[in-house]
C-alpha cells in the first residue's frame, strides 16, 4: 500500500512515434522517392508523481503536444510503454484495463473555440463525460453535478443552457475543464490551455488551475512554449527539442542553474520585463528540419560547446546534481 | 412563446431572406405547390382518375378563355376527357412525392458513406471515393436508366405498375448520392481534426456515437443546400424519364408523363395538354431552384 | 526634422450594423516621431489592430473613420482618395503584418515580389531594382541572399520569411512602418531575433515604428514609448520604463501583475498571479464613463459618469480620475 502511494502516477519509457509522411505510394514509385519518416518524438522516459506539475517546454515541432497525445491514447506509440498508475497502458493485450485506467485521465486542448463541440449545449459537453463512465444514474444527479462543476471553475449554473459561441475565450476554457473534471480524473493533460487567451485572462485560468488542484488533489502535465507560464505553475519542468528530452528539473532549478545549452538559449530568449538592460548572447539559427534531423546530439548545429561527439553521438538523459541533462558537454564537465 | 418567434425573426437568416423580394415570392410559390399538391384530393376541381366521371365527350375541350372552352374545366381537358387542371395538380403531387423521396434516400445513403468515409479514413475511404469517382463518370439520367431497366428484368413484369415509383425513387436517389458524400466527406476530414472530436476520443467514446452525436450536426449545413437544390433535380430527373416512358406510367401520371402524352398532341392543335403541365414543372422548379440559392447564400459565411 | 512624423489626434472608427453603430476606437490622440518605436499594446478587443489599419488606410468596410485626424508629416491622410493613398502606402508607410505565411504571395519568387515593390515606388531601371533587393536581404539577415533571391516563400523558414516581410515593408525606404504582432506567430527564439531586428533597423534608418502587439515583453525590450488601449481608448501612454515600473492607470497596474515572470522569487509556491476580474467589453456593451469602471478596484462616483480625457501623471497621460491631479 505504501509502496503505491509512492509509485509514480505516469512512467513512460523510451517512448517514441513515427509518421510516415511519404509522398503517394504512385508519385514515389514513379520519381523514385524514398520513405520519409518523422521522428516526432524519440526515446523520451520521464516519470509524473502523484500530486505535482510537470511541464513540458519546447518550441514548435519540439514533439510536446505528440507526446501529451500519446499519452492520452490519440496516438498509438511506435517504440517503447507508458504505465499509468501500475498498469502498462499501450500493452495491446490488455485492453480492458486499459480502458479502466484511461478514465482516470482527462485532457485539455489548447484551441477554445474548437474544442467544444458548437452544436451542443453546454450542459451537454460538460455532462459527456458523466454519462459515457456512467458516474451518476439519474437525470436530475447529472444536473446537479454539472451546476456543481459549473459553479466550481466560475461560471453560473444558467450558463448550461447557452452554446459555446455565447461564451468568451476564457469562459470556453473554464467549460473545458468543467468538462475534464466532470469524469472525476485525477490526471490531467493540459495542452497550451492559455496559449489562446489575453494576458489577464490567462491569470485567471492558471490561478484557477492552481486552486482546483489544491482541492481536488490533481496531478497536471503542463505543455507550454511559454517558460514564465510555466513558472508560475510547474513543480518540475522538462525541456524537449526535436522529439527528445534535453533537461529535466525541479523549477527553481532549472531557472536559477539551467544546464542544457538550449535551456539557457531558451531562457534568454524570454523578452526582458525587468529591463535590467542584461546582455544577451547572440541566438544562433533555427530548428532544424525534422525530416532530417543532424546526427549526433539534436542541437549541435546550434550550440557553441558541440564537439566531435556531440556531431556523431546523441547524449543519454544523465543526472547532473538536482537535475537530469541530455548533454555531452555537461557529462563531460566542460560547462 | 412570443419571444423565441421574435428571436426567430430576428435572426440573421430571417432578415437575409424578407430582404430578398425573389426569395420570399420563390418561397410563397413552393408553399403554394406543395400544400396544392399535397391537398390535391380536396382543391382539385375533378378526380382526373375515377374512370366513372369520365366522358369522352369532353375530351379536348380549349381552355376556358378560347372559343369552346368550358368555365368547368379552367385549362382544358385532354384525350380522354381528363380535366387538365386537376392531372397537373394530381401529377405535381407524384412530381413532388417522387423528387422529394429520391432526394431523402440520396442523402441518408451519400450523408451516411461521407461520414464513414471521411472519418475511418485509410482503404475504406479509397474504396469509396473510388465507387463515387466511377459513377460520376455516368451521368445521372443513364444511371436511373440503368437501375430501372435491372428493376423491370429482374421483378415480375405485372408488378411493374404498382413499384414503378418506388423502383424511381430508388434510381433517381441512387444516381445522387454521390454529391452528398463527397462534401460531407470534406467537412468530416475537417471536423475530424478538431479539438471537440478530439475530446470525445479522450473521454472514450465509441467511433459511431462519435460521427453520429459530434460530427454530423456540424457537417450538416452544406448538405441542406444540396438537397434543395437536388429537389428540383430530382424533380426533372423524373420529368425527363417520363418522359422517354420509362417514369411513371400514364395510368398516375406525374407532370413529366402529362408532357410527354401531351406531346402527341401539340402539333395537331391541342397545345394546353402539354404546355400547361410543362408550366406548372418549370414555375416549380424555378422555385425549389431560387429557395436553394438563396439557402446557400445565406449560410455562407463568408458573404456576410 | 520638427514635428512628429505621425500624428493622430480623436481618431475615431466605427462599425455600422444593422443592429446600431459600434465605436471600436473611441477618440484616441497619440503621435509618433522620426526614429522612434511607439508600441500599442492591449488585448484582443481593445482596437490596436484597427488604428494601425486606419492610419494606413486599410479599414475593411463597413468600418470606417467616422471622426478624427491624421497626419504624416504634417499632411492629412485620413480622408485622401483612393489612389493618393495608394501611392503613399508602400512608399511612406509600410507594414508588417501577423502571418507571414499569408503576407507573401506564394505564387511568385521572393526577388519578383521585393523588385515589383521596388519598382512601383521608386524609379529603378530593373538591374538597380535586383541590386537594391539583395541589399535588402542582406539588412534583414538572409544569408546567401544571391541564391536565395529567386526562392518562393515557402522554401524559407517561418523566422526566415518574417524577415523577407520586413524587408518588404523596408523596400521603398518608408517613414513609418506599421507592424502588427509582427512575432506572434513566431517561436521565442526567432522572436527575439526579430525583435533586434527591427530596432536595429529603426535606429539606423531614422523609421518610426507603430509595434502593435499583446505582449509586454516584445514592447519592454522593442519600444520608446507605449500606448495601453482599452475597449478602444488609451488607457495610458508614456515613456516605456514608466509604464511598465510605474503603471498608473488601474488596468496597466492589473495587467502588468497578471504577466508571468522568469525570475528570482517566483514560481509556483509564491504569490498567485494579480488577476483583474470580469473581461474587456464587447463593442456593443461599453460602459458609461470609464470603459474599465466595473472591473476596477479603485472606481468611484465620478468613473461612472465621466469618461476620463488624458490627465498628466508624472511622465505619462492617463486616462483615469484618480490622478485628475497630476
Amino acid at each position: 500500500m505504501a509502496e503505491a502511494a509512492t509509485q509514480p502516477l505516469l512512467r513512460l519509457e523510451e517512448v517514441g512515434r513515427d509518421f510516415d509522411v511519404s509522398r503517394p505510394w504512385l508519385n514515389r514509385v514513379l520519381e523514385g522517392d524514398p520513405r520519409l519518416l518523422l521522428r516526432a518524438v524519440d526515446g523520451v522516459s520521464f516519470e509524473v508523481r502523484r500530486g505535482e506539475t510537470l511541464a513540458l517546454v519546447g518550441e514548435s515541432g519540439c514533439g510536446k503536444s505528440t507526446v501529451a497525445r500519446l499519452i492520452v491514447g490519440l496516438y498509438e506509440p511506435s517504440r517503447g510503454r507508458i504505465v499509468f498508475d501500475g498498469v502498462e497502458i499501450t500493452d495491446p493485450g490488455a485492453r480492458a484495463e486499459t480502458t479502466r485506467a484511461r478514465r482516470r485521465m482527462q485532457m485539455i486542448f489548447q484551441d477554445p473555440y474548437a474544442s467544444l463541440n458548437p452544436r451542443w449545449r453546454v450542459r451537454e459537453v460538460v455532462a459527456e463525460p458523466i454519462r459515457v463512465l456512467r458516474l451518476a444514474s439519474s437525470e436530475a444527479e447529472i444536473e446537479a453535478r454539472v451546476a456543481e462543476l459549473l459553479a466550481q471553475v466560475g461560471l453560473a449554473a444558467e450558463d448550461g443552457e447557452k452554446y459555446p459561441h455565447e461564451f468568451s475565450g476564457g469562459q470556453r476554457q473554464r467549460i473545458s475543464i468543467a468538462r475534464a473534471l466532470s469524469g472525476r480524473p485525477g490526471f490531467l493533460v493540459c495542452d497550451e490551455p492559455t496559449s489562446a487567451l489575453d494576458v489577464s485572462v490567462q491569470a485567471q485560468i492558471l490561478n484557477l488551475m492552481t486552486e482546483l488542484q489544491e482541492q481536488l488533489a490533481l496531478t497536471y502535465l503542463f505543455i507550454s512554449h511559454n517558460l514564465a507560464v510555466v513558472s508560475h505553475i510547474a513543480d518540475r519542468i522538462g525541456v524537449m527539442y526535436l522529439g527528445r528530452l534535453v533537461e529535466l528539473a525541479p523549477a527553481e532549478e532549472l531557472f536559477a542553474r539551467p544546464k542544457h545549452p538550449y535551456t539557457r538559449m531558451l531562457l534568454d530568449a524570454v523578452p526582458d520585463l525587468a529591463m535590467s538592460g542584461k546582455a544577451r548572447t547572440p541566438v544562433a539559427g533555427e530548428v532544424p528540419n525534422p525530416l532530417a534531423p543532424p546526427a549526433g546530439c539534436a542541437f549541435n548545429p546550434r550550440c557553441p560547446h558541440a564537439n566531435d561527439r556531440c556531431r556523431s553521438e546523441p547524449p543519454a538523459l544523465l543526472p547532473a546534481g538536482a537535475a537530469a541533462v541530455a548533454c555531452h558537454a555537461v557529462e563531460e564537465k566542460r560547462i | 412563446m412570443r419571444s423565441a418567434l421574435a428571436r426567430i425573426w430576428d435572426h440573421d437568416l430571417a432578415y437575409s431572406f424578407r430582404r430578398s423580394p425573389i426569395t420570399v415570392a420563390a418561397a410563397a410559390l413552393t408553399l403554394v405547390c406543395v400544400a396544392g399538391a399535397l391537398a390535391a384530393p380536396w382543391i382539385a376541381p375533378h378526380d382526373p382518375f375515377d374512370v366513372a366521371t369520365l366522358s369522352l365527350n369532353d375530351a379536348f375541350k380549349p381552355p376556358m378563355w378560347v372559343d369552346g372552352g368550358d368555365a368547368a374545366y379552367p385549362l382544358g381537358t385532354d384525350d380522354q376527357g381528363r380535366d387538365v387542371l386537376s392531372t397537373i395538380i394530381y401529377g405535381a403531387r407524384i412530381s413532388l412525392g417522387v423528387g422529394v423521396a429520391s432526394v431523402i434516400f440520396a442523402l441518408c445513403l451519400g450523408v451516411s458513406l461521407g461520414l464513414v468515409s471521411g472519418y475511418v479514413g485509410g482503404q475504406v475511404d479509397a474504396f469509396l471515393m473510388r465507387l463515387a469517382d466511377i459513377q460520376l463518370s455516368f451521368p445521372a439520367i443513364l444511371i436511373a436508366l440503368l437501375v430501372d431497366g435491372m428493376a423491370r428484368i429482374l421483378l415480375p413484369a405485372d408488378s411493374h405498375g404498382e413499384i414503378a415509383i418506388p423502383v424511381l425513387v430508388f434510381s433517381i436517389g441512387f444516381a445522387g448520392w454521390v454529391q452528398y458524400a463527397r462534401t460531407v466527406r470534406g467537412s468530416t476530414l475537417v471536423e475530424k481534426n478538431k479539438e471537440y472530436v478530439q475530446a470525445a476520443r479522450v473521454i472514450g467514446r465509441h467511433p459511431f456515437a462519435i460521427m453520429l452525436r459530434h460530427v454530423l450536426p456540424n457537417v450538416m449545413g452544406p448538405v441542406l443546400v444540396i438537397a434543395t437544390i437536388h429537389v428540383a433535380v430530382a424533380i426533372i430527373t423524373e420529368a425527363t424519364l417520363s418522359f422517354l416512358g420509362v417514369g411513371i406510367p400514364p395510368t398516375r401520371p406525374s407532370l413529366g408523363t402529362l408532357i410527354r402524352v401531351g406531346n402527341d398532341f401539340l402539333f395537331s392543335g391541342e397545345w394546353w395538354i402539354t404546355v400547361f403541365p410543362g408550366i406548372a414543372l418549370v414555375v416549380l422548379v424555378l422555385s425549389v431552384n431560387l429557395l436553394g440559392d438563396w439557402l446557400r447564400d445565406a449560410l455562407n459565411p463568408k458573404l456576410r | 526634422m520638427s514635428g512628429p512624423l505621425l500624428e493622430v489626434k480623436g481618431l475615431r472608427v466605427e462599425f455600422p450594423t444593422r443592429r446600431g453603430t459600434l465605436v471600436a476606437v473611441d477618440g484616441i490622440s497619440f503621435s509618433i516621431a522620426p526614429g522612434e518605436v511607439l508600441g500599442v499594446v492591449g488585448e484582443s478587443g481593445a482596437g490596436k489592430s484597427l488604428t494601425g489599419m486606419a492610419v494606413i488606410g486599410l479599414l475593411e468596410p463597413p468600418g470606417r473613420i467616422a471622426a478624427g485626424e491624421i497626419r504624416l508629416e504634417g499632411e492629412r491622410i485620413d480622408q485622401l482618395p483612393y489612389e493618393k493613398m495608394r501611392r503613399i502606402r508602400g512608399r511612406r508607410i509600410g507594414a508588417i503584418f501577423q502571418d507571414p505565411l499569408t503576407s507573401l504571395n506564394p505564387l511568385y519568387t521572393v526577388g519578383t515580389q521585393l523588385i515589383e515593390t521596388i519598382q512601383t515606388h521608386l524609379d529603378l531601371a530593373p538591374a538597380e531594382a535586383r541590386a537594391r533587393a539583395l541589399a535588402l536581404l542582406r539588412e534583414v539577415g538572409i544569408p546567401a541572399p544571391e541564391s536565395r533571391v529567386d526562392h518562393y516563400p515557402h522554401q524559407f523558414s517561418g523566422g526566415m520569411r518574417q524577415r523577407v516581410v520586413i524587408a518588404l515593408a523596408l523596400c521603398a525606404e518608408p517613414r513609418l512602418v506599421i507592424a502588427d504582432e509582427p512575432t506572434t506567430a513566431l517561436d521565442v527564439s526567432i522572436q527575439a531575433q526579430i525583435i533586434q531586428l527591427l530596432k536595429r533597423l529603426a535606429r539606423e534608418r531614422g523609421t518610426a515604428v507603430m509595434l502593435i502587439t499583446h505582449d509586454m515583453g516584445v514592447i519592454a525590450e522593442t519600444a520608446d514609448r507605449v500606448a495601453v488601449m482599452y475597449a478602444g481608448r488609451i488607457a495610458e501612454i508614456g515613456p516605456v520604463r514608466e509604464v511598465i515600473h510605474a503603471p498608473r492607470h488601474p488596468y496597466t497596474v492589473g495587467l502588468m501583475g497578471s504577466i508571468p515572470k522568469v525570475g528570482a522569487g517566483v514560481g509556483k509556491r509564491h504569490a498567485r498571479l494579480v488577476q483583474i476580474e470580469g473581461a474587456m467589453p464587447r463593442l456593443n456593451a461599453i460602459p458609461a464613463g470609464c470603459a474599465f469602471n466595473p472591473r476596477c478596484p479603485k472606481r468611484f462616483e465620478r468613473c461612472l459618469r465621466e469618461r476620463p480625457g488624458p490627465l498628466p501623471a508624472g511622465s505619462n497621460l492617463v486616462a483615469c480620475w484618480l490622478h485628475v491631479h497630476g
